[in-house]
């Protein structure tokens, strides 16, 4: 085991055209931890992750992802977008898209290999979507394909697992199994978890990191109704529950 | 006519349209899922300006073909992954200036003239024995690179964002995707014609999605359609005398309208059975 931080930015900021999304971030995630990044709409969580994904690049600042810059540690991380980039009527079934989760290892040419499908059951197993392997995508419910995006991201084997939303589309009772998956997967890997819901995701985190244009960041047990006054610049209302 | 008295080339119709069939099968089924129709409209259209420069050149119009289709192609590709915002109306401007420098060129060359209606409407009754071979060996490219890359493909079709995530280098597997369809759509516009060639690369496959579940399927089951459809098509034309490349695209498309009335009953059926 290293002890070099999952994630490490320094001083990062960031702006679509002239519009400032990020400023002066500083964050180090630790690894094995579960930080949950929460904040209101269009208060530059997505394109964090994105930043970390070296899918976007920073306007200022640095990134470090397990030492290394973010492009050359995609590998290591396992993504789950807010929303699927594709047609949901797209003729794959669940297995097909696990599997591409095995992409950029392995063989240049031909299909997947023998292991790769030993991946691809062993994460469905993990995901509680193997009986759905034959199903096209387009008969899944909402709860369902979340699964299969998180089944697609665990076959990359990853080091550090980003959620993006993973919530938005299921309902409160699959929003609790999912949860509990993260919370098992989280005894090997790290997570960021992005939600608007800082109640209900505060019951799994270590960590809160409240993100709105700056970020702050809230040990579990600090989230009170100032914290939430701050970052959101109203009041709203608290909901009880106990930390972990 | 009496169909034994000139089986040579009537043969050759029938061959020509079963191997374009294939390629066209396998890359249609892409264009369908990946909605890129138009774009592949595009650069079918552009392929009249190989053809003709090609002819008054005096080169062989297949040659003219498939370089204007891989130009169009690269073209397209490369100005949509760097200015996004603007893919249909530089689809617009290929297909058109791709036409025009044709018909200028055609127009310019003693005696072709009347080849262009056989270009845009296709006449596969003048097939030769060494387009023949030429359309195996296109047929052979793009069969060995989707098989060969399947995997890529597949990602790229489906979740390109992902796909850049997973390492894949997505600029290189994209172009090499238009590339083939390019080469597919080369393949059917001896068939049908360059004007015709979208209905007989994108129909089978849509049919083919109404019945199938995976990707790999939908390409065997549009090969297996365009085969039908295009030997149907060529054997009423040829009994009453008819020009061949609108006949095929009148029964592909007859069998399509028939495919989505069908898959749109067949679910109102399930769910009015689920409900009772």
């Amino acid at each position: 085991m290293n002890r070099q931080p999952a994630i490490e930015v320094k001083n990062l900021s960031f702006s679509y055209g002239e519009v400032p999304v990020l400023e002066g971030i500083d964050l180090t995630v630790p690894e094995g931890e579960f930080l949950g990044i929460v904040g209101p709409n269009a208060g530059g969580k997505s394109t964090l992750l994105k930043l970390l994904l070296g899918l976007l690049e920073p306007r200022q600042g640095e990134i470090r992802v397990l030492g290394r810059p973010p492009k050359k540690a995609r590998r290591l991380m396992g993504y789950v977008p807010q929303y699927p980039a594709f047609s949901r009527d797209f003729p794959v079934t669940v297995e097909q898209v696990v599997l591409m989760g095995r992409l950029g290892t392995g063989r240049l040419v031909g299909g997947y290999g023998r292991e790769d499908r030993r991946i691809a059951a062993r994460v469905m197993e993990e995901a509680e979507i193997a009986p759905l392997a034959g199903r096209r995508i387009d008969r899944l419910s909402g709860g369902q394909l979340q699964r299969v995006l998180v089944a697609r991201a665990l076959a990359c084997e990853p080091r550090i697992l980003l959620l993006d939303e993973p919530t938005a589309n299921i309902d409160m009772r699959v929003e609790n199994e999912l949860f509990d998956l993260l919370r098992e997967l989280n005894e090997r890997m790290t997570i960021l978890v992005v939600s608007h819901d800082i109640a209900f995701i505060s019951r799994y985190v270590h960590r809160v990191a409240c993100l709105n244009r700056t970020l702050v960041c809230h040990r579990t047990e600090e989230i009170d109704a100032e914290a939430i006054r701050q970052l959101y610049g109203g009041e709203v209302r608290m909901v009880h529950h106990h930390h972990h | 006519m009496d169909l034994l008295s000139d089986p040579g080339f009537l043969q050759s119709a029938f061959l020509a349209g079963l191997l374009a069939s294939i390629g066209c099968g396998v890359m249609g089924s892409y264009v369908v899922v990946k909605r890129i129709g138009y774009m592949a409209g595009g650069i079918a259209h552009s392929v009249l300006g190989g053809m003709g420069a090609a002819l008054f050149f005096g080169f062989a119009p297949l040659g003219g073909a498939l370089a204007a289709a891989l130009v169009a192609a690269l073209l397209i590709g490369l100005i949509r992954l760097r200015w996004q915002a603007q893919e249909d109306t530089l689809i617009g401007a290929v297909w058109a200036i791709g036409m025009s420098v044709g018909v200028l060129f055609i127009a310019r060359t003693p005696g072709y003239s009347a080849d262009l209606m056989s270009y845009l409407f296709g006449n596969i009754l003048l097939v030769s024995g060494t387009q023949l071979r030429q359309t195996l060996a296109l047929d052979l490219v793009v069969i060995g690179l989707v098989t060969a890359f399947y995997r890529q493909f597949l990602a790229i079709s489906f979740d390109e964002e992902f796909a850049r995530l997973r390492g894949i280098p997505v600029t290189f597997f994209y172009l090499l995707f238009l590339c083939l369809v390019a080469l597919s759509v080369v393949l059917l516009v001896q068939v049908v014609g360059l004007i015709l060639v979208i209905a007989l690369l994108t129909l089978p496959a849509a049919i083919a999605a109404h019945h199938v579940q995976t990707l790999g399927r939908m390409m065997v089951l549009a090969s297996l359609l365009g085969m039908t459809f295009t030997s149907t098509g060529i054997a009423l034309s040829w009994q009453w005398d008819l020009p061949s490349g609108p006949v095929i695209i009148l029964v592909t498309g007859a069998a399509y309208l028939a495919s989505a009335a069908g898959a749109r009953w067949l679910r109102q059926h399930r769910a009015e059975a689920a409900v009772r």
